[in-house]
């Protein structure tokens, strides 16, 4: 295929009144944040940005936030458009800079978070020549970015970036990437844009179609157990007061994946919380039993659906979904519509009439009963997960959004945390990144200054990233770490313990950080607790306290996450409490031993 | 199933590569591909022929629509548009057998472009089945080397609006 080398200006709409001017690329890339309405650029320099970082110094309507690793640059831009819900935009240099960016990148792609990350590249005339910190960006994140760009000119740019940003939060949110050579930085280019962006090619379907809303109205009139199954995309789509409405409206019970928590309140009498691997016995019980499943801006992913040929087997399936390939992707649907999820939603409520299914509800309300989300905490104990998340919610409650790691606390998270708005869960799904949380934490408080940022962070995780203090801290960014210490990669652990009959290899810490010390050591603060009875006033402390805090929360190692779908197995399969006849003896191991 | 692709993309540096990567990412297997120009210079026509279930194969089609600069797919049915591959093949040709051979080209309008002592190397065009038969006919003889360009193809012109492909 013949190399194209001025793609972009092929594509040019023609000149708007703006008269052309040339000015650097350094500063189209200044002008073009400011009139995306960028307030924060997390990054980390290089000798590539150089005339970049020169106007975040002379100007100050774009705060620049100086990142300790480039993966939790992107983490943050996560974090502030998760709970935001605008583009978070991240910056940094060429070679390792841009390769630290990956997991970060990928963690966006399959949550569909809309980022636009921006990286250094050698100059134009270098690039395929292994030139010192040169990294082929762009080729190794064609499959983990909605799209990417390497930048040949700097006429391009202006237009270019504009088109990233519109992608990126257009159709089914996701992360792009544009790559900046030194050179197009370097030169002058012009400074034109389209009055509105028009890509050939790309052009998202937002209104469903009448005749399938049509037939989903019909569908939930004739059901007699429906269930509403709602995923991150409903959140992305704002979808919230819709899906409320039309459970409400023809009582259907909702239940929601680790991305669609918040989408709907967990303790609406028709929430079934959680449903998956994790999920609450009700909540898959009911997938199970239902005649018509209704997925909302949700993908049917493995962790949800287990073996998916036996998922929800009575249910004629209704998706509706902005992205045609996730429909049909894993499980068939009777009753596809293309579309976002509210402006869907809004359609099909117009057409539903008030409905009551007596039946269906005592059904669930037993099931309720028979299987509840349980645990025990028996006197003399260590702390036991659960309960300290209980105390979190019910002490802050909704002043705070929740972020997570990912392990055994994340799952206690989303099943013990009484969510009541959308974007107040803010957790990896898709890729399951350790070390997510804490970064997306500093997003979400600059995102959402009103709210209390807290992750509810693994031990082994926040390991991932600790360094981030020093960010909070430099910036004074109050976000608080509720650290659910087991001194072990519990979730993985878990596994051990039910399926290597207890053959715990490599994952207890046998050494771990003072954390109180540590949060000191970069000038934060932090408290350790050992007892029940210090959880709330320590909460408490960790709320009152201005600036970042660590609460090092000890707790018992053994605790095991249920219910739970083997992985592979079918939702008929599920654990649903602990079983174990052992006796497990907690071992408080995770105290430094000072 | 084998199915036959036609993509026109935006003639950008890299799309190939997203396409066919797109192939590999997603676990589907390329049988033939061939890239090239169109009547439109900013646009380039690739026609993949792919191999897979029918319900991978419309995911497939699904999938490249979303790429940003894959403008339009088209899942071809065989006769709903012209299809052709031209294939060069280098035949063992003793002497002995060598009019045979020639007899054989003639019937499949292949085109003989090099003789030596031993072998022949003939030109041939057509369209899937015609490629297969002909390779098949060969065969027997040895093909000591070959080189396919894989599957082009252009959709009829002027179908009647009622025109039902025979499945
Ligand atoms: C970057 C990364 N590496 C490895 C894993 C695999 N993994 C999943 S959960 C887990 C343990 C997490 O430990 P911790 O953060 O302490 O949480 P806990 O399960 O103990 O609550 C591991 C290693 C992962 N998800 N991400
Ligand atoms: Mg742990």
């Amino acid at each position: 295929m013949a190399v194209a080398t001025k793609a972009k200006s092929q594509t040019a709409k023609q000149p708007t009144k703006l008269k052309p001017q040339k000015i650097s690329g350094a500063e189209i890339v200044y002008r073009s944040l400011e009139r995306e309405g960028v307030k924060y650029v997390f990054g980390h320099p290089g000798a590539i940005l150089l005339t970049v970082l020169d106007l975040f110094l002379k100007r100050s309507k774009i705060k620049h936030l100086l990142i300790r690793h480039e993966q939790c640059a992107a983490h943050m831009a996560e974090g502030y458009a998760r709970a935001s819900g605008e583009v978070g935009v991240c910056l940094t240099t060429s070679g390792p800079g841009a390769t630290n960016l990956i997991t970060g990148i990928t963690d966006a792609y399959m949550d569909s978070i809309p980022i636009v990350c921006f990286t250094g590249q050698v100059a134009t005339s270098m690039v395929g020549n292994d030139a010192f910190q040169e990294a082929d960006i762009v080729g190794m994140t064609r499959t983990i970015t909605k799209h990417n760009y390497l930048v040949k000119s700097t006429d391009d740019l202006a237009e270019t970036i504009q088109e990233a940003f519109y992608i990126a939060r257009t159709g089914r949110p996701g992360p792009v990437l544009v790559d900046l050579p030194k050179d197009v930085l370097l030169g002058d280019g012009d400074y034109q844009l389209p009055e509105k962006v028009d890509l050939r090619g790309y052009k998202p379907t937002t209104k469903g179609h009448p005749r399938q809303i049509q037939r989903v109205a019909e569908a939930i009139e004739k059901s007699k157990q429906p269930l509403l199954y709602v995923g991150g995309g409903a959140i992305h789509a704002e979808a919230h007061p819709e899906i409320v409405k039309l459970a409400e409206t023809a009582e259907i019970p909702v239940t929601y994946t680790l991305l669609g928590a918040g989408a709907f309140p967990s303790a609406h009498e028709l929430s079934l919380g959680m449903l998956g691997m994790h999920g609450t016995a009700y909540a898959n019980y009911a997938t199970m039993e239902c005649d018509l499943l209704i997925a909302v801006g949700a993908r049917f992913d493995d962790r949800v659906t287990g073996k998916v040929s036996e998922f929800a087997t009575r249910a004629k399936i209704i998706h509706i979904d902005i992205d045609p390939t996730a429909i049909g992707k894993n499980k068939t649907a009777d009753i596809p519509v293309v579309g976002d999820a509210r402006q869907v939603l809004v359609e099909v409520n117009k057409l539903i009439k008030p409905q009551e299914r007596p039946l269906w509800k005592k059904r669930i309300q037993n099931l309720r009963t028979e299987y509840p989300l349980t645990f025990d905490s028996p006197e003399g104990a260590p702390i036991k997960p659960q309960e300290a998340i209980v105390a979190l919610s019910e002490e802050v409650g909704d002043k705070a959004i929740i972020t997570t790691e990912v392990g055994q606390h994340q799952m206690w998270a989303a099943q013990f945390y009484n969510f009541t708005f959308p974007r107040q869960f803010i957790s990896s799904g898709g890729l399951g990144t350790m070390g997510f949380g804490f970064p997306a934490a500093i997003g979400v408080a600059l995102a959402r200054p009103d709210k209390l940022a807290i992750d509810i962070a693994g031990d082994g995780s926040f390991q991932m990233v600790m360094q981030e203090i020093a960010t909070a801290v430099q910036y004074d960014i109050p976000v608080k770490v509720f650290l659910l210490n087991n001194a072990t990669l519990g979730m993985v652990r878990q596994w051990q313990d039910l399926f290597m009959d207890r053959r715990f290899s490599e994952v207890d810490f046998e050494s771990s950080p003072d954390y109180v010390k540590l949060a000191e050591a970069f000038g934060a603060s932090g408290r350790r607790i050992v007892d029940k009875d210090d959880i709330r006033p320590a909460i408490q402390e960790m709320i009152n306290t201005p600036g970042p805090f660590i609460l090092d929360v000890i707790v018992d190692p053994d605790e095991l996450v249920f219910p739970m779908v083997p992985a592979g197995g079918a939702t008929k399969d599920m654990i649903v409490r602990d079983s174990r006849k052992k006796i497990l003896q907690g071992k408080l191991s995770a105290l430094p031993d000072n | 199933m084998r199915q036959v692709y036609s993509i026109l993309v935006n003639n950008h540096a890299g799309v190939l590569s997203h396409v066919a990567g797109l192939f590999t990412r997603r676990g589907y297997n390329i049988e033939s591909i061939a890239a090239g120009p169109t009547e439109d210079t900013t646009i380039t026509r690739i026609v993949i022929v792919a191999i897979g279930e029918e319900n991978e194969l419309d995911q497939i089609a699904k999938q490249l629509r979303k790429l940003y600069d894959v403008r339009e797919v088209e899942q071809i049915s065989y006769n709903q548009a012209v299809t052709r591959e031209l294939v060069l093949a280098t035949i063992k040709a003793p002497i002995t057998k060598r009019s045979e051979i020639i007899q054989l080209a003639n019937a499949f309008g292949a085109q003989v472009i090099n003789m030596t002592d031993d072998t022949v190397t003939l030109e041939a065009s057509g369209n899937d089945h015609k490629v297969r038969t002909l390779l098949k006919a060969f065969e027997g003889y040895g093909i000591s080397q070959m080189a396919r360009t894989g599957m082009i193809s252009l959709p009829y012109d002027g179908m009647p609006e009622d025109w039902e492909p025979i499945a």
